[in-house]
């Protein structure tokens, strides 16, 4: 950690992260306050004064208004006369949350099942690694978009919970099953390390046979000494999630209308290029510097912990 | 050796290729919530259309005639995509060449880019040209590829006309024409794999150039360049090369969803894409069970290609 603490570039994009979730979090503060509408109220008839001109939010020919730069509309509307500068704050708010509970989601399976593999071995570790081998075998926006694709039409009835089709849950649900495989398999290799090392042999003789000897094994001795790994993953994961749910939602399998959320809006943006490219640029450097900003200080842990540790890109 | 290898290779894949279709079939027809017909009829079927669809794929018999139905229906063709009406692998055919010209142009790129900006970074470890190129790469991993390609398409062809705006040009009937429609995609397309490539490699060259055989060949005088290449550089290729491979597989099966999308390329992926929008499933599985196919199979030919070069591999 201290090497963490010296990393200057990883501190910085660790603080500009934390302005960014600040300010997705003030989100409902500035809707009423600065921009006095909210994330999906329409203005399409209304008209805006701006240097003193009456200017429509909607030109008559359905382009919308582009950056004020002053409290109402400041980065623009768009083609429903919705202010861009709200949206972007609730819709990060969206990205945000969809992209922590996808990435707990990713590592409550993965540390589950790669520990459970590593440290069981044999025929439950045969096949618990056919089976990452499995989901990874699939690119994660198609597998992600297929999953979409068969929740959307009826949602998901678990039998405890039922998930609508609108669900933020759904989007994360299905982003974090996407990914834990690309977690679990290197957890399982590392567990599978510890296993083979004495202290671990020390444990098993000192406790008390039962059946749950081997559980307290892996919680007190294998989970401590994976921390590092588990750690370094939850930043990268985390970065993938966002960005694999700005994939779904351009592809229609992820956040739905009118919910906003950073890909969406790029989404919508790019179906009103060239008329109105601030549309696309607004969420889309949003977008670009919360992830660049999570992988930067996620380079420094990683630096810090395990320099060995890498996951599979996303395109 | 070699012969057992091989053999053992192709029946893990055999396997492999089975549970992929499984898994593919479960999860479109399988998931709890909802009427499987419903779901492969579509929102808009009417009663008649749904019943149909029940008929056609069994969905009215235990769980494992449905899966014979289903892959009896792939392979003899005759998947129909019940919301456009036309048959699903047909336009899979019509819409390969597209595909097909992505994932070579853009395969090329990257792995060219890649090496080289690998190399650069790895000679100049630590110094600002290592880290400028690490930022670089960092900054296209996190960038969503149909952002990069809407703002290429505003900026380079439609802001400064460089370049033309979207579709797909055959290759035989225009070259040039091709080409300048290509080039766009490709470069999106590469953008995140030369940020990959070039890390991976980085550390693979820093690894090496501690291996002792590299100091021998240092100490017998050979000089700096000739030792990167001939010592250094070819024992650090092989996981580029693996990963080289499992990525184009991923793009000739339709897997670059975004870049094609984006582009209006008119390939598989762009059909995968249309299909999703308008909740279309008998195309989603059909490309998800292909491009999944198309992964595990390169990736057996790529472990059989890294057994004949190293025969460290075979035995393990």
């Amino acid at each position: 950690m201290r090497a963490l603490a010296h990393n200057k570039v990883a501190l910085a994009a660790g603080a500009s992260f934390a302005v960014i979730v600040v300010l997705c979090l003030l989100a409902p503060v500035y809707a009423k306050d600065i921009a006095h509408t909210g994330p999906t109220d329409n203005h399409i008839t209304d008209t805006v004064k701006v240097d003193g001109q009456t200017v429509d939010v909607v030109s008559p020919t359905g382009v919308p208004i582009g950056p004020t730069w002053k409290g109402r509309f400041l980065l623009g509307a768009d083609s429903n006369g919705r202010d861009v500068a709200v949206r972007l704050l609730y819709g990060g708010r969206n990205s945000l949350e969809i992209g922590a509970i996808a990435t707990l989601i990713t590592m409550a399976l993965a540390v589950a099942l790669g520990t459970l593999a590593g440290y069981a071995r044999g025929l439950t570790d045969g096949l618990l690694s056919r089976f990452f081998d499995l989901v990874w075998a699939y690119p994660a926006v198609l597998l992600g978009v297929a999953l979409g694709v068969a929740l959307a039409v009826g949602g998901l009835d678990l039998g405890i919970v039922t998930l609508h089709s609108g669900s933020l849950l759904l989007p994360a649900l299905i982003i974090g099953v996407v990914f834990f495989p690309y977690v679990a398999k290197p957890l399982r290799a590392h567990a599978l390390s510890l296993r083979e090392r004495e202290f671990i042999d020390a444990a098993r003789i000192a406790t008390p046979p039962g059946p749950l000897a081997p559980v307290k094994i892996v919680l007190t001795e294998v989970l401590p000494n994976l921390l590092s790994s588990i750690v370094v993953f939850v930043p990268l994961m985390f970065a993938s999630s966002i960005l694999l749910e700005a994939g779904l939602s351009y592809l229609g399998a992820g956040v739905q209308a009118p919910n906003p959320s950073w890909g969406t809006m790029i989404a919508d943006g790019i179906r009103m290029i060239p008329g109105a490219v601030h549309l696309v640029l607004a969420p889309g450097l949003a977008l670009v510097l919360c992830v660049l900003s999570v992988n930067v200080f996620a380079e420094g842990v990683r630096d810090a912990l395990d320099p060995r540790a890498a996951i599979r890109p996303l395109r | 050796m070699m012969g057992r290898f091989i053999v053992r290779r192709l029946l893990s894949l055999l396997a492999v290729l089975f549970a992929i279709t499984v898994l593919t079939f479960l999860i479109f027809q399988a998931i709890p919530g909802g009427d499987p017909a419903v779901r492969m009829a579509g929102r808009t079927a009417t009663p008649q259309e749904v019943n149909d669809v029940r008929q056609q794929w069994g969905f009215d018999q235990p769980i494992y005639v449905q899966y014979a139905k289903t892959m009896q229906k792939i392979f003899d063709g005759s998947v129909v995509s019940y919301r456009q009406q036309i048959n699903v692998e047909e336009e899979i055919a019509r819409d390969l060449p597209a595909t097909v010209s992505l994932a070579v142009g853009a395969a090329i790129i990257w792995l060219l880019f890649g090496v080289l900006a690998g190399i650069a970074s790895a000679m100049h470890a630590g110094r600002p040209l290592d880290r400028a190129l690490g930022l670089l790469a960092l900054t296209g991993l996190s960038t969503p590829v149909f952002l990069l390609g809407a703002v290429m398409l505003y900026y380079l062809g439609y802001k400064l006309k460089l370049l033309p705006l979207e579709g797909y040009v055959g290759l035989t009937s225009d070259p040039w024409g091709w080409f300048t429609h290509m080039l766009m995609p490709w470069i999106a397309l590469s953008v995140v794999s030369i940020g990959v490539y070039s890390r991976v490699l980085r550390s693979n060259l820093l690894d090496t150039m501690g291996e002792d055989y590299v100091r021998t060949a240092r100490a017998k005088g050979l000089s700096e360049r000739r030792v990167l290449i001939r010592h250094v550089l070819r024992n650090s290729l092989a996981p580029i090369i693996a990963l080289w491979g499992l990525d184009f597989a991923w793009v000739i099966g339709g897997g670059a969803i975004l870049v094609e999308s984006v582009f209006n390329l008119g390939g598989v992926g762009e059909y995968a894409a249309q299909s999703i929008q308008s909740l279309d499933v008998p195309p989603v599985m059909v490309i998800t069970m292909l491009v999944a196919c198309a992964v595990v199979i390169t990736s057996a030919i790529v472990d059989v290609v890294n057994a004949a070069l190293d025969p460290r591999v075979r035995l393990q």
